[in-house]
């Protein structure tokens, strides 16, 4: 809501933008008639007269000339120069820019290696330079503040064309025999043409701004014609006495350039549809928390989620990516917590230590308790000593995870020194013997690597390293090893298992891999549409299955030397979570779906260990207690 | 590092070789006969030949170029006719002054335009975000000589607190205590612009990285949110603030021109303006290579900077 608030507001200001240069526009174009006085006559008489004297509504100025006559000419004269050199530049820019990138080759680097020349100027310099060499005036001053331009139309210009060249219309009108100028008209301009129309946009609020400079300096528009540069220059030498003959055009320079940056910075924005979706606001420290309803009474476990309910907040829509979930882990426990892509266990995993990101993201309900305290809406300096030290945290794909300008060793050093006072040379210490834990050969040297360095295997085992630096009791790993070829994986995964071992380490393994939870896990909880769906111990639910999604999710997973089993693809998709049917969300795509399963609230239901969000569940799970019995 | 600096100062040769040619073919745009310019219309044409001849005018275009060139090579600048001395001695005496205005320009649109950026982007949406935004709208479209003008009559005519224009008050002064009231003013007023455009892009950056799954791990990891932001974040952000950084530098060194004649600053940008008005083409020539390949030599450090910071550079 704020994003879209956020949006409003820009748009209000482009509006505002919009309306300020619509009224200059309308004024400077009403001149010629509107009963004003002749901007060129002196009246030494009548010098200096101050805003609302007789006969004068803004004044006079040291001629005794009327400022209001003069302001709106030198408008006129302002904007005209400074869209005329922003149409100049355009046209020249564009052209070389077009050229440059359809001809390609030789004369493209040739071209271009002169664009890269002028633009090693500092801009105003190759301006004044122009300016020295043709002489002071207005004309001059056009020219000069065009050309200084030029480059910058050429080289976004080239670029645009350099992409557009290669693809097949271009081809196809080549085949079809149309010669190089028709194909540049017709084909490129037309799609080009908007990509010259904002790089105007964003410049012609400069160029207005640096021919009024150039005026100032005297080396613009020559007396008695006067733009508004020239005015606030002649006005100078009165700066202190007669303030307002320098403040009048001044403004008036003002108000022009912002409305115009106004508009342009609206233009940009409506066209670039990141910032519509309000994507780029950043993340909080910590996810929001508002929540509702009863929080459930404390357990002996080591880290329990209860009830918890996570929702992305996006515009008027509700995303419930987590709608009650309830877990829990024991020291030396591998829970595996399997679900297809945006079932909602990340959002799970992350809501734990609050690093679900915010916006959109807000924790509505339930609990989660590490030994029996409450995470939720817990101070930020609280969640953050907990986090890395309790509870710590393997990601997905380490180059995306990994600070890309910091030495590996160094990030590791820094997870001990957030939660310990240690020195430098210690915590290097303690860095290379994490990397010797892990296994990562080498470690000495391995440490002072930054993650391009390291290849994906080595680069995970970074990244465990760090979420073991401070001995933590939870570790929970999201997708560990999805982006690890098979090998590696396999490493890794025995790894993680003797850490779990030797450390009496728990574990919330994520992952959307039966044969990976296989290995590891004493536990699984298969999530589907953001709630438990089935949980039970790992051999239990994998042989004998009770939800009709579990099963078909195991059917799906081809196994090695199985024959020629038929892999059954679930037909459907996910449901998208901002507006879930009653009843089961599975139901839409269940097989064995009956008109109960659509009506009402299906609780977690089973006996001893398992338990199955099912009203015709595939296994009887009272028979499967007695059988283990 | 060595190497790769030696690397970025034989690049910049081939640059500032272009540069001498773009202003020697701009400079040889003058219409009509520079030596009527300088001589006045009553000169008479056995002294115009003579002038021409002195100042090598009689030659092809090409021969003239090589001879400046090599002359300057050798630090042979040519002689101002307005001023009656050589070229280089004037550029580097006002270069002086210009380098003390545009540098602690510099200073302050970096360092203040990265801090409103960080912090515009950490409290998002915020009151402060929200002033900074509109700060830097109002900084962005203030031409600067006009800030100049009001800042003029607010801080030195109204409330007296510094002096209106000068490098160094005419009585009395002289010491560094003088220098920087005189400075206040021009170098706040010229860093304005840059100041806001940092800003911006700052907290674009900064948004962008905010967003990026390895800052994510550094709150997973329990690092101080400070430290998040002015240490993970800032880092990552300032790849892509530093070449802004070497642009908005180009901006302040030659944007310091309107700065110094409305502070009267005796630097080299006034004295550009003034050459050109008294048609001292020599002094213009030479004023505009200097201060241009001082600037490619400062993008070299800004290159140098970029790959200190990032490894993935190539060096």
């Amino acid at each position: 809501m704020t994003a879209f608030l956020k949006l409003l507001f820009r748009n209000q200001l482009a509006a505002l933008g919009a309306v300020v240069l619509g009224i200059i526009i309308v004024a400077v174009l009403l001149t010629p008639v509107l009963p004003l006085q002749d901007p060129n006559v002196t009246a030494t008489a009548d010098r200096f007269l101050k805003p609302l004297a007789e006969g004068h509504l803004l004044g006079t100025d040291h001629l005794g000339r009327d400022m209001l006559s003069r302001l709106l000419h030198g408008t006129l004269l302002s904007l005209g120069v400074g869209v005329a050199a922003a149409l100049l530049a355009a046209l020249i820019g564009s052209a070389i820019g077009i050229v440059a990138g359809y001809v390609g080759g030789r004369t493209d680097n040739f071209v271009m290696r002169g664009v890269d020349m002028l633009m090693a100027f500092p801009y105003i310099l190759l301006a004044l330079a122009i300016v020295a060499a043709l002489g002071p005036g207005l004309m001059n001053a056009l020219i000069a503040v065009a050309a200084v331009n030029i480059p910058f139309f050429a080289r976004n210009i080239r670029g645009v064309t350099v992409s557009l060249a290669g693809r097949e219309f271009i081809d196809a009108a080549r085949l079809s025999g149309m010669s190089h100028t028709r194909i540049v008209l017709t084909e490129l301009l037309p799609n080009v043409l908007p990509v010259i129309i904002i790089a105007m946009s964003t410049t012609i609020g400069w160029m207005i701004l640096e021919t009024a400079g150039l005026s100032f300096l005297g080396l613009g528009s020559q007396p008695p014609q006067a733009d508004l540069g020239s005015m606030l220059g002649e006005a100078r030498s009165a700066l202190i006495t007669y303030p307002h003959v320098s403040v009048i055009p001044g403004v008036m320079i003002f108000l022009i350039v912002m409305s115009v940056n106004l508009l342009g910075d609206g233009l940009r924005d409506a066209l670039d549809p990141r910032l519509r979706s309000g994507a780029l606001s950043r993340p909080r420290a910590t996810t929001l928390v508002d929540r509702q309803g009863e929080v459930p009474e404390a357990t002996d476990d080591l880290l329990a989620i209860q009830e918890l309910q996570t929702q992305f907040h996006v515009g008027p829509r509700i995303y419930r990516a987590v709608g009650g979930v309830s877990l829990a882990v024991k020291p030396g426990e591998c829970l595996g917590l399997i679900g297809e892509s945006g079932s909602g266990k990340s959002v799970t995993a992350l809501s734990v230590m609050g690093l679900v990101s915010s916006p959109p993201g807000v924790i509505t309900g339930g609990a989660v308790r590490f030994q029996g305290k409450d995470l939720i809406g817990a101070r930020y300096e609280a969640l953050r000593r907990m986090r890395g030290d309790r509870v710590a945290y393997i990601f997905q794909d380490p180059l995306s995870t990994l600070h890309p300008l910091y030495r590996v060793g160094d990030q590791l050093a820094e997870a001990i020194r957030s939660h310990h006072k240690v020195g430098k040379d210690e915590a290097r210490k303690r860095a290379v013997q994490l990397f010797n834990d892990v296994r990562i050969p080498n470690a000495q040297n391995r440490i002072d690597n930054y993650p391009h360095e390291m290849s994906g295997g080595m680069r995970q085992r970074v990244g465990i390293a760090m979420a073991l630096a401070n001995d933590p009791d939870v570790i929970i790993a999201d997708e560990p090893t999805t982006a690890l070829d098979v090998t590696v994986q396999a490493q890794i995964l025995s790894l993680l298992n003797d850490l779990r071992r030797d450390r009496g380490l728990a574990i919330v393994f994520i992952t959307h891999d039966f044969g990976v939870v296989a290995q590891l896990c004493d536990r699984i909880a298969v999530m589907y549409a953001g709630r438990i769906v089935e949980e039970g111990p790992t051999n239990a639910v994998l042989e004998r299955p009770a939800h009709p999604y579990t099963k078909r999710l195991i059917a799906c997973v081809p196994e090695l030397g199985g024959g020629r089993r038929e892999l059954a693809a679930i037909r459907g998709l996910p449901p998208v979570v901002d507006d879930l049917p009653p009843g089961c969300a599975f139901a839409p795509r269940c097989d064995k779906a009956q008109p109960d399963c659509k009506k009402g609230e299906i609780p977690l239901d089973g006996a001893g260990t398992r338990a199955v969000r099912c009203l015709y569940p595939e296994a009887d799970l009272t028979r499967d207690e007695e059988a283990t019995a | 590092m060595g190497g790769y600096i030696v690397k970025r100062l034989i690049s910049a040769i081939p640059v500032l070789f272009g540069i001498t040619v773009i202003v020697f073919l701009i400079m040889s745009l003058i219409p009509g006969d520079p030596a009527t310019a300088i001589l006045g219309s009553y000169a008479t044409p056995e002294n115009v030949a003579k002038l021409n001849r002195d100042l090598g005018l009689d030659r092809s275009l090409a021969e003239r170029y090589f001879i400046w060139l090599f002359n300057m090579v050798q630090g042979d600048f040519g002689r101002s006719y307005s001023l009656n001395r050589p070229v280089i001695d004037e550029v580097l005496e006002r270069f002086n002054a210009t380098l003390i205005l545009a540098g602690t320009s510099f200073v302050i649109c970096s360092v203040l335009g990265i801090l409103a950026g960080v912090v515009s982007a950490a409290r998002q949406y915020g009151w402060a975000d929200k002033a900074i935004t509109f700060t830097v709208l109002i900084g962005i479209s203030v031409p600067s000589f006009f800030l100049g003008m009001m800042m003029i009559l607010l801080f030195a005519v109204n409330l007296r607190w510094l002096p209106v224009s000068g490098m160094y008050a005419i009585y009395g002064g002289g010491d560094l205590w003088d220098l920087l009231r005189h400075l206040v003013m021009p170098a706040l007023a010229l860093s304005a612009v840059a100041t806001g455009v940092i800003a911006r892009l700052a907290r674009s950056a900064m948004l962008e990285v905010l967003r990026q799954d390895y800052i994510r791990t550094a709150r997973a990891k329990g690092v101080p949110e400070r430290r998040v932001i002015m240490g993970h974040a800032l880092r990552a952000a300032m790849v892509s603030i530093i070449p802004v950084l070497g642009i908005q530098a180009g901006f302040v060194l030659s944007g310091s021109v309107y700065i110094e004649i409305v502070f009267q600053w005796p630097g080299a940008g006034r004295m550009l303006v003034e050459a050109i008005l008294t048609r001292d083409l020599l002094l213009v020539q030479g004023g505009v290579v200097f201060i241009a390949a001082c600037y490619v030599f400062f993008n070299i450090l800004v290159d140098v900077a970029q790959s200190l910071l990032d490894p993935r550079i190539k060096t």
